[in-house]
């Protein structure tokens, strides 16, 4: 007797979308084979039920003990059950009444949930409480435990349970009508509506109700699903109306006869389980229909449009490579990183080169959607699963890396002599673990250190990347320290195992202005401290200027561009650099100098 | 989280004086002269009349009910009207049974639907489509059918498990396990199957979060990543999702303990509610809603050891 949480809503908050028109709507219902299928055995099963005495002559309930346990065939099709009834006939009649029970059920439960989450999610106030509660506490209780009190106190009658049922299940409408509506009303076009003096009833009618609309019939569908369980449950426990021909009657008889003939378990249990797969997998085809379910939920990928190219322009761009002078310490030649769509590929990264030498600090720049991130996480390995990788080379160190992401190369390398620093501080640190934890488990894996070791160690970080009180955040959780701390805690990890080469993706892109400058001078002189290489993907010039050697300038996947920062500067020849350049330097102000590393105090913790 | 926690057992015990006062309510409406039934179709109107007062059926039902409770909360649960035996004795002789197959359940549930939803997150393929099958099925099999079918196969054709009968774990643990299998897996099939797909869908998400990439940055094992961390993010939408699938399974089990024999407190609920046996009827649903009311709230205190903002603030 399992119920499902919320039909429709698992994981989650109701999804709120403008269904789509009626018509639209059956025509790619019927193009899913699953819901195809599915409305095809529900209209099955509700049409034999209601033609039962057009396909068969027997009486469902006309026993004949003489006949017992008869074999299929001949005048009983599918053979007599432990009393000598007809097993079609005790079929066919049998699903009138678990429908009829069931489509009750949820009647009740829709015709109460939803005026109840209406009036609770529109006017809130004392209503909400009192009704909130109570639905809390209705699906607190096992149904089938308030069904034996109400049929112990009115006897047995399969109605009478399913419409008390229905009252079980109204709960589950009234929260989900509640939620679509406390979502709604805060909508602009509701508080147009409002504003410009249309009657609350008129706004319900015209603007809320249409919400509401499919995520209930989603629902009504999957309770039609259920209440069939719990009425067969009942029925088999043989509280049903007695003399009432049902599936679950049937599998009560089917029990009592398992030894002699357990055949008799097959057509109620697959009525029961077709009938509901089938409501299920409809209520899911219609999520996908409504919402486009799967669709809407596909895989995001950050920053990186797709690339379109005429032939013509597909010149050769790869830059005559700089002299390679035996001391790069990441040489990458033809990299290109593709991602699989409905015709083809898209390009996000295409044939692109660059080499970082031992100290030396790259700038990689480009608006966003140039490609300069993912060429940041294919040298990382950390690209989705989807991203097709190629490279002509990919060298750390002298050793050749390869392309395949999971690689034991990458994988050994990573975090003990790459380090990364991510861009937005706060969405990058584990909520569920003390920073403490975090900073001190890369360590002890590849650093082999103790905890204690490890725990000392990740504390002279925190105090040499400028946190004041490096005690307190190492037993903090990430929610309780500021977006500034986070970032340089960031940092103390990625640095944390001395690597050689750091990838920094727009690390100062999401701080305040003024802590900006702090974290780049902290990078800047962490880099040179430990003579790092770093490649430092940025969209501001500024910070290019600031800390960078060497820069490469990325447009559509491909560079552009590569020069020293000082050439670069002092005379952009690609077009699309000047333009970069111009539109930096317009408007933006002079930086402060540098060697200011301030100590940030965590006043906002 | 002392604060969270209280005010969870408090509305538990809220739940639970409500529960029993509907009860009491409905079983007094009921349309059967209770009082005729248990003196005897040959009783005379004087003889009822006794009975009746006996029963104390001749007061107001708030009366009735105070009654109840004020015996209730020191301990005294009554007698039953049907057989004159006390209801605390036999609730504590039915209830090892139910919960034996109960938390089974529960735990193959939980076991299960980790094993299954992380696999199918992270390996996809076949397995991942594996699981949305079980989700089909674990949704359209009641749990009894299923358990008519285990009981057929496995314990009648196979004879590889027993298909009837309990054995107390005091008597002999491994007799005891084995007669608790089969009622836990009938259980357990629909919570496995919903807790899996929804465990499936959490991993996937907290697999794409950014965290998640940066955690892979500094080169820990797939192990530590997917055990250690994702699935510790994953666990509260989980966690929900198995505290209502465990109110499925407890009301589950009335019915399944009548497939394979078993006399637990669903048999009990079962011949309560037919004789309209008020006191017994009580005890029972008092005793299954403060079962739903304690797991819950175990499930309250794992959600907030998981789930450091809950428990820091």
């Amino acid at each position: 007797m399992t119920l499902l949480p919320e039909p429709g809503t698992l994981g989650g908050e109701p999804v709120i979308a403008a269904p789509a028109s009626r018509q639209r709507l059956l025509r790619r219902l019927l193009k899913d084979p699953v819901a195809a299928v599915s409305l095809a055995i529900l209209g099955l099963v509700v049409l034999a039920s209601a033609a039962a005495p057009l396909l068969t002559a027997h009486d469902p309930a006309g026993s004949n003990v003489a006949h017992a346990l008869a074999p299929a065939g001949g005048a009983h099709p599918l053979g007599t059950d432990g009393v000598g009834r007809d097993v079609l006939a005790r079929l066919l009649y049998g699903g009138r009444t678990s429908l009829l029970g069931t489509a009750l059920a949820t009647a009740v439960a829709v015709l109460l949930g939803v005026p109840l989450g209406l009036v609770a999610g529109y006017f809130r106030g004392w209503f909400d409480g009192v009704a909130s509660w109570s639905a809390n506490l209705v699906m607190s209780v096992p149904a089938i435990i308030l069904l034996l009190v109400v049929l112990g106190s009115v006897g047995q009658n399969t109605y009478v349970a399913m419409a008390v049922f229905g009252l079980l299940m109204a709960p589950g409408v009234f929260r989900l009508v509640r939620g679509l509506v406390n979502a709604v009303r805060e909508e602009l076009y509701v508080d147009a509506a409002r504003v410009s003096g249309l009657s609350d009833g008129r706004i319900i009618r015209r603007h809320i109700l249409r919400v509401v609309q499919a995520p209930v019939i989603i629902q009504a569908v999957q309770i039609l699903g259920i209440g069939i369980l719990i009425q067969s449950g009942l029925e088999f426990l043989g509280l049903g109306s007695s003399g009432k021909a049902s599936w679950g009657a049937m599998l009560n008889d089917a029990f009592g006869n398992i030894y002699t003939k357990p055949v008799l378990l097959l057509w109620p249990g697959l009525a029961i389980g077709l009938t509901v797969a089938a409501s299920g997998l409809l209520g899911n085809a219609l999520t996908d229909a409504l919402f486009g379910g799967a669709a809407g939920r596909s895989r995001k990928r950050r920053s990186a449009k797709p690339v379109k190219r005429s032939v013509g322009e597909d010149r050769p761009t790869s830059l005559p490579l700089p002299r390679l002078s035996g001391d790069e310490l990441l040489v990458v030649e033809d990299l290109k990183v593709t991602y699989p769509k409905d015709d083809g590929e898209t390009i996000v990264v295409d044939r692109v080169g660059l080499t970082v030498r031992r100290g030396e600090v790259l700038g990689l720049v480009g608006e966003s959607g140039s490609g300069k991130s993912q060429t940041a996480f294919a040298v990382l390995g950390l690209l989705p699963a989807e991203a097709r990788t190629t490279a002509r080379r990919l060298v750390f160190d002298g050793t050749e890396l390869g392309t395949s992401d999971r690689g034991r190369t990458r994988q050994a390398l990573r975090g003990r002599r790459i380090g990364y620093v991510p861009q937005e501080p706060m969405s990058n640190l584990d909520p569920s673990f003390r920073i403490g934890s975090q900073l001190a488990e890369p360590m002890r894996r590849h650093l082999g250190l103790s905890r204690s070791e490890a725990k000392e160690k990740a504390l002279a970080l925190l105090e040499r990347v400028g946190i004041a009180d490096p005690a307190r955040v190492y037993t903090s959780y990430p929610h309780q320290i500021s977006g500034g701390m986070a970032q340089r805690v960031l940092i103390a990890a990625a640095v944390s195992c001395d690597p050689d080469l750091l990838v920094a993706d727009e690390p100062t892109t999401a701080l305040d202005v003024t802590v900006q400058a702090e974290v780049l001078d902290l990078m800047r002189s962490l880099q040179q401290e430990r003579r790092m290489g770093m490649i430092l993907v940025t969209h501001d010039f500024g910070v290019v200027a600031d800390i960078c050697d060497r820069v490469a300038v990325m447009q559509n996947g491909r560079i552009v561009e590569a020069a020293p920062a000082r050439d670069l500067f002092a005379a952009p020849t690609h077009p699309y650099t000047r333009m970069l350049l111009d539109s930096t330097l317009e408007d933006s102000e002079p930086r402060r100098p540098l060697g200011t590393t301030g100590t940030e105090q965590g006043a906002d913790a | 989280m002392i604060s969270f926690l209280t005010r969870r057992l408090l509305s538990g015990v809220v739940l639970v004086a409500v529960i029993s006062a509907l009860t009491f309510v409905l079983m007094s409406m009921t349309g059967t002269d209770t009082a005729r039934n248990l003196a005897g179709a040959t009783a005379t109107a004087q003889q009822v009349a006794q009975k009746k007062t006996e029963l104390g059926l001749d007061r107001p039902v708030a009366a009735q009910y105070t009654d109840w409770l004020g015996s209730a909360l020191r301990g005294d649960l009554g007698r039953s009207w049907a057989g004159g035996d006390s209801v605390a004795a036999s609730l504590s002789d039915k209830l090892p049974v139910t919960l034996s197959i109960v938390i089974g359940g529960l735990l193959l549930s939980a076991i299960l639907s980790v094993l299954l939803g992380v696999g199918a997150a992270v390996r996809g393929g076949l397995l991942d489509r594996a699981v949305q099958l079980l989700a089909v099925i674990g949704f359209a099999v009641p749990s009894f059918l299923m358990a008519l079918v285990l009981a057929l196969f496995v314990g009648v054709r196979w004879r590889m498990l027993p298909a009837t009968g309990y054995t107390a774990f005091s008597e002999s643990p491994s007799l005891w396990l084995q007669s608790i299998i089969l009622p836990s897996v009938s259980l357990a099939v629909g919570a496995i199957a919903a807790t899996a797909q929804q465990i499936r869908s959490a991993m996937a998400d907290v697999l794409r979060l950014d965290y998640v990439r940066t955690l892979r940055s500094r080169g820990l094992s797939s192990r530590s990543l997917l055990l250690r961390h994702a699935l510790r993010n994953a666990a509260p939408s989980a966690l929900t999702v198995l505290t209502l699938q465990f109110i499925g399974l407890v009301g589950g089990a009335v019915v399944v303990e009548k497939v394979f024999g078993l006399a637990g407190i669903g048999s009990l609920a079962n011949t309560a509610a037919s004789n309209g046996d008020t006191p017994l009827l009580m005890g029972v649903v008092v005793v299954m809603v403060a079962l739903v009311v304690v797991v819950n709230l175990l499930l309250d205190v794992a959600q907030g050891w998981l789930n450091p903002k809950v428990r820091v603030a």
